[in-house]
């Protein structure tokens, strides 16, 4: 309760500190000559922004589609796989080292292969942002499902439970916060994840998204508009986060009273 | 004086007593730790008949929750035999659900047993307003106070079904004032809802305020090293129940302190 009224209170702040980094920015140009090409700014990312609103709108939603299909791919192979890892110590052996490894393999690497089995279109860069985006979910949710008190499958066994109601009404609603905190994390590396899918697996389409536009721009000396399409990217990254977190509040309402308590 | 001070090196006269429920042959149990094995429980033999309450008590590490695990079939002995009917725990910490309701956490064994949501809420409802929780049903685990939590607790433990109710150390995290309450509430609602009960505490006057016998038991490895009849009645439903300053209570209680005594000397 006490977070919620902090963060009611607290709305004018980031809107503060964007003002004055903003300004600082501004100043930081006009003072120190800066070149526009190195960094625009904010007014001149402010005005590409304004006459390429449809070009960037475009691109934004291919880029928006993505990000939240791949999130959800990711999501759901990374629950499944952290409950089966949960559920098998074998599978935990086996699979977990190469859950970490595979964070550490660069997309580009692969890129071309993804393109060669899956070809031009979605469904490639959709893999690329689940790869970026399973791990946190994988960790997150294996800790919570453990997270459950030991002596909760005692008290459930004498109550007649089978190991899949132990896990129904105990140890997955005891997972469900944690996971969501994965999918949060999960969601600030996607925008990027996005990025690189689209840098890295070849597109056809006419609009390729917003990553693809600001490798085109940074190249051919469009900065001001490449810095407007990340400034989308910025914004759309923070809408996604309150947007998970609002589902948090609704879907585990009992998360946050029961850390904010102090019974 | 109704009372008897049984000496632990005569099982035959305690078998002798009654048909009894549940019965505790010269059971031991030990763990393997990091520094060898430890025994946490040595040749223990208890019974209780059906409906009795029988009180375990002992200092902290005596092995009382084994016992209860051991009751329940959560382990089993490494020697000597157990036989009781079925068997549900009642755990030191209430363990409610925190995403569940009160109503919903008492009615959770209802649920296991596969009826709805609904109609486990239907079936647990009229024992929920019986025991003084109405106007509680909706309410989260996080909302009740202690006792109302131990309250939602022994209802999920009672609406188990089972014969048998294994209890440890339900009140110990309570206040002096809310744990002596919920004495009080217990005697009554057993009166009401009469189970074979084991009640494990380290609170020597809980034990004589709600049992029919008290096995004492003895620092770790546990022994049992004295065993009283209380012999006081227990409440009838909607009587009052046994009063703490009642001399009979205090002559006891001070017959279990002495056991406690002389073991821990030993």
């Amino acid at each position: 309760m006490n977070a919620q009224i902090a963060r009611a209170r607290g709305w004018w702040a980031p809107i503060l500190l964007s003002v004055a980094l903003l300004g600082a920015w501004e100043l930081y140009v006009d003072l120190a000559g800066v070149e526009s090409d190195l960094l625009p700014a904010p007014h001149a990312v402010a005005s590409a922004l304004w006459s390429n609103g449809g070009l960037v709108w475009r691109n934004f939603a291919v880029t928006a589609e993505q990000v939240v299909l791949g999130l959800a791919l990711a999501l759901a192979c990374g629950l499944a796989l952290a409950i089966a890892i949960h559920l098998s110590p074998l599978l935990r052996s086996a699979v977990y080292p190469l859950a970490v490894g595979s964070q550490a393999v660069p997309i580009p690497v692969i890129g071309v292969l993804l393109v060669f089995w899956w070809g031009f279109g979605l469904f490639p860069k959709l893999v690329v942002i689940a790869l970026i985006c399973f791990f946190p979910v994988v960790v997150t949710t294996v800790d919570g499902l453990a997270s459950v008190d030991p002596e909760q499958p005692k008290l459930l066994r004498t109550l007649d439970a089978s190991r899949w109601q132990t896990f129904r009404f105990a140890e997955l609603p005891a997972a469900l916060p944690a996971a969501l905190s994965g999918a949060r994390i999960a969601l600030a590396v996607g925008v990027i994840g996005a990025f690189i899918a689209e840098t890295s697996t070849p597109s056809t389409e006419a609009y390729s998204g917003l990553g693809h536009e600001i490798i085109t721009d940074a190249g051919g000396f469009q900065t001001a508009r490449a810095y407007a399409a990340t400034a989308v990217l910025f914004v759309f990254a923070i809408a996604c986060f309150h947007a998970l977190a609002l589902a948090e509040r609704r879907l585990a309402p009992w998360a946050g009273q029961s850390r904010g308590d102090t019974r | 004086m109704p009372t008897e001070l049984q000496s632990p090196s005569q099982p035959q006269a305690q078998r002798a007593s009654a048909a009894a429920e549940i019965v505790v042959e010269r059971v031991s149990r030990s763990y393997r730790t990091g520094r060898g094995q430890v025994p946490a429980l040595e040749e223990v033999s208890l019974h209780a008949a059906h409906g009795e309450l029988l009180a375990v008590v002992g200092p902290s590490g005596c092995g009382k929750s084994t016992l209860l695990e051991l009751l329940c079939g959560l382990q089993s002995p490494d020697s000597g035999s157990i036989s009781c009917p079925p068997a549900v725990l009642m755990p030191q910490r209430d363990l409610l659900l925190a995403w569940l309701n009160a109503l919903d956490n008492a009615a959770l064994a209802l649920r296991i047993a596969g009826l709805s949501r609904l109609q486990a809420r239907a079936r647990a409802g009229a024992l929920f307003v019986e025991l003084g929780l109405d106007g509680f049903q909706d309410a989260r685990p996080h909302e009740l106070s202690g006792g109302m939590r131990q309250r939602v607790a022994f209802l999920r433990t009672l609406l188990a079904g089972k014969p048998l109710l294994c209890l440890d150390e339900p009140f110990g995290a309570l206040d002096a004032i809310t744990r002596c309450e919920m004495q009080d509430w217990l005697a009554q609602t057993l009166a009401r809802e009469p189970r074979t009960v084991v009640l494990v505490t380290h609170d020597v006057e809980e034990a004589i305020l709600l049992a029919d016998r008290v096995a004492v038991l003895s620092a770790r490895p546990g022994r049992v090293i004295a065993q009283l009849e209380v012999g006081l009645p227990r409440p009838a439903p909607g009587g009052r129940p046994r009063v703490r300053t009642d001399p009979e209570v205090m002559a006891l209680r001070e017959r279990a302190v002495e056991a406690l005594g002389i073991g821990m000397r030993r």
